[in-house]
């Protein structure tokens, strides 16, 4: 692996562990869609950032988006409060009409500078090494990971420090604002710090795959841990495998860096879906069927109870007579007989079925709870 | 040349007012019922249907991409029911998700293509803002084909999808396939977000579907009326962004036809009666000072009950010290036009016979407002 690789993916899993985060928040405080927004919006403030400053990577430029982001959410604010609109109407509202200002001004103003809006929209990682951090001559490597270097440590130590208010805000807000935790400070705090993130990666990974990394790995930690600091922790990991995975796949087919980062996110994401453990939908699956055989061996447990010395047990215990009364069909019926059998709830007496001991207080619990 | 220019802008002013008035309609509903974002992620996932329906055909038919990328959004609206149904993952991830992994399955998938020796791929990065500029009959035929599909759709099953939007629980209990007519209405709903993305682009889809409905919602309270009226302010925004932008240099179009109906909206926040802010501010603000005027004719009054006579009169430094909102003046004013009070000198004011009844009616209205009747005396 050459060192210009080695440098991408080094940018890649440093972006993908600034946007876990904060995303983690995000995710749990339902407002994923907020990275959408904020994502689209800084556009007008990166461009109008550029035009001051010619330099996409300048603090003031992301100082400049940054505002931009909180001020969409306070948009997205000040229209929901009126009540006319809905707050997920309030944000379709609010950030394509940014977006297209910030679109409009790149056309206008903008066309003859390096600053197109498929940059911003896609981002693109292979031009990182080639922006380099010069410090009296001395190469320092990639300026990309510098920046997103110093991202990551902010969130890290805004994280750190306000953890005791984050987990509470996002628990139980109405708590947060009794115990006095201003949580509108902590609210705009933290859109500040997603909007500084977005800012920060929408030049390597592009404004629409920021959403992808902000809330897919947190999302997927979501279904594998019920604890706050491995779901941080599981969101970082994840976001790093997708970043590496991701540029893996692009290696491999040639292809966008940040689409392939994005789609490994899907795959890890989708993964989780279906076979974490205890909650995905495999496992989920299994415990249904599990609890069918369950359920249906206490059904004949009772039903052997129930008619245990009357005149009618010799019929309501036959086995091929079982699934008419049970109203089971009969491969079902004596799949169930047999797994009974297996568990020595039940012994066979020439047709008949007779309960163990076992199968009799099986039978006695379930019908007393 | 001329000719050429009115050919150009005859169609995209066509199809974004085709546009205009489906994703209006459509739109309405998502609005309606707290989908505003389904459209937004919709129209990002149509991105690799496009990709991959021209990697399979090598046809730049608008039809076929327009088919993959109904494909394609309508299996991301699967993918985000079926995971927040089947796991704890709340709809809005479920969304960003679906949203965002899609679309970079759409970014491999046409940076791929454009590897590829001599294909014929130029002009696919398009559909990520639209542009109107090129479309042509055919495309513009093909849009007014499905649209005319969707609102078909619309119109056949309004009733059932009214009752959808407003109460599906109802409809379940009469015995509608309730489910099966949500897949049908957000099936309508791709449709109308794949006929824009030419136009506007995935980004700015949305937009064109929030925002007619939000617009129109303010206006009316009957369904029927805000889904016309979408369709209107859908199609005036669609067309006079077209006009704009081919008067103006370098003015792209899809994002001149958001920033027209995003003017839509906020006039129609502002001046929308009944619901408009503008209305909502003058109506506080004539409370207001019809509260004031009262205040000061009960304190008037209050004043008065303890004379011997009722139009003894008082001074006005009495009533400003009595009201908290400070000076009287021009509350005694105002009442004094509609014959309550009278001004006797410079500085002191009485009741009118009429401000005497008046006062004692207001009077007995507050005190039944606030409990038993008291003496009739007034509150303070």
């Amino acid at each position: 692996m050459t060192p210009v690789q080695l440098e991408i993916q080094l940018v890649a899993v440093l972006v993908a562990v600034a946007c876990a985060l904060p995303g983690t928040f995000l995710v749990l405080r339902r407002m994923a869609m907020l990275s959408d927004a904020i994502s689209h919006a800084i556009l007008p403030g990166i461009v109008v950032g550029f035009f001051l400053t010619h330099d996409l990577g300048s603090p003031l430029l992301i100082a400049l988006a940054a505002l931009t982001g909180v001020l969409t959410v306070s948009l997205v604010e000040l229209l929901h409060r009126t009540r006319l609109v809905r707050e997920d109407a309030a944000i379709g509202l609010v950030f394509p009409m940014l977006f297209s200002l910030g679109v409009i001004l790149i056309a206008r103003y903008a066309g003859d500078v390096h600053l197109d809006t498929d940059a911003v929209l896609l981002g693109e990682l292979a031009f990182v090494p080639f922006d380099r951090l010069l410090a009296g001559g001395l190469d320092l490597g990639p300026r990309a990971a510098w920046v997103m270097g110093g991202i990551v440590l902010l969130n890290t130590l805004f994280i750190t420090v306000f953890y005791k208010e984050l987990k509470l805000a996002a628990f139980d807000a109405g708590l947060a604002a009794a115990l006095g935790f201003a949580p509108a400070v902590l609210h705009y705090a933290l859109m500040g710090l997603v909007s500084v993130t977005a800012v920060a990666a929408f030049d390597a990974v592009g404004s629409i795959l920021v959403v992808a990394l902000m809330i897919g790995p947190p999302a997927t930690a979501r279904l594998l841990t019920d604890r706050l600091p491995w779901m941080i922790g599981g969101g970082v990991v994840l976001g790093a495998m997708s970043a590496v995975g991701g540029y893996g796949l692009a290696h491999l087919l040639d292809a966008s860096i940040a689409g392939s980062m994005a789609t490994m996110v899907g795959v890890l994401f989708g993964l989780a879906v279906l076979f974490a453990p205890g909650r995905g939908v495999v496992a989920a699956a299994r415990r249904r069927a599990a609890q069918r055989w369950t359920f249906a061996q206490q059904m004949l447990a009772v039903h052997l109870l129930h008619h245990e010395g009357t005149p009618e047990e010799a019929d309501e215990s036959a086995v091929d007579h079982l699934h008419a009364h049970l109203r089971w069909p009969p491969g079902f019926a004596r799949q169930v007989v047999h797994r009974a059998e297996q568990q020595g709830l039940v012994i066979r007496l020439g047709d008949r079925l007779r309960l163990t001991e076992a199968g009799r207080a099986l039978a006695r619990h379930s019908v007393r709870a | 040349m001329e000719l050429f220019a009115d050919y150009t802008l005859r169609m995209v002013a066509l199809g974004s007012a085709t546009l205009g008035l489906v994703s209006g309609a459509l739109g309405s509903f998502a609005v309606l019922r707290g989908q505003s974002l389904l459209g937004d992620a919709i129209s990002h996932a149509a991105l690799p249907g496009i990709a991959l329906a021209f990697l399979l055909t090598g046809s730049k038919v608008p039809l076929v991409l327009m088919l993959g990328a109904a494909l394609a959004g309508w299996l991301a609206t699967l993918a985000v029911m079926g995971v927040t149904q089947a796991t704890r993952v709340p709809y809005d991830s479920a969304l960003g998700i679906a949203l965002s992994v899609f679309f970079g399955v759409g970014l491999v998938l046409l940076t791929f293509i454009q590897k590829q020796p001599n294909a014929n791929q130029a002009g696919l990065e398009t559909f990520l803002f639209g542009q109107a500029a090129a479309l042509v009959h055919q495309d513009v035929l093909t849009m007014a084909g499905l649209g005319a599909l969707a609102l078909l759709g619309l119109a056949v099953a309004w009733k059932e999808f009214k009752l959808l939007a407003f109460d599906a629980a109802f409809g379940a209990s009469l015995g509608l396939p309730m489910r099966r007519l949500d897949v049908l209405l957000t099936s309508l709903l791709v449709l109308a977000i794949v006929i824009g993305l030419q136009t506007v682009g995935v980004v700015l889809m949305s937009a064109m579907l929030v925002a007619p409905a939000a617009a129109a919602r303010q206006w009316t309270d009957r369904l029927g009326r805000m889904v016309l009226l979408a369709m209107f302010f859908g199609a005036t925004a669609g067309m006079s962004g077209a006009f704009l932008s081919s008067r103006v240099e370098r003015l792209p179009t899809g994002p001149t036809i958001v920033l027209c109906v995003s003017a839509i909206v906020l006039v129609s926040l502002l001046l929308a009666p009944n619901r408009g802010l503008l209305w909502r501010g003058v109506r506080a603000w004539r409370n207001g000072r019809r509260l004031r005027g009262e205040a000061v004719l009960l304190n008037l009054y209050a004043l008065a009950v303890h004379h011997d006579r009722r139009d003894h009169p008082h001074e006005r430094g009495v009533l400003d010290a009595m009201s908290p909102e400070g000076p009287t003046g021009p509350a005694l004013r105002k009442l004094a036009a509609r014959g309550l009070v009278r001004q006797v000198d410079a500085t002191r004011w009485a009741l009118t016979p009429q401000g005497w009844h008046r006062a004692a009616q207001l009077a007995r209205e507050r005190s039944i407002a606030a409990g038993p009747a008291t003496d009739g005396e007034a509150a303070p």
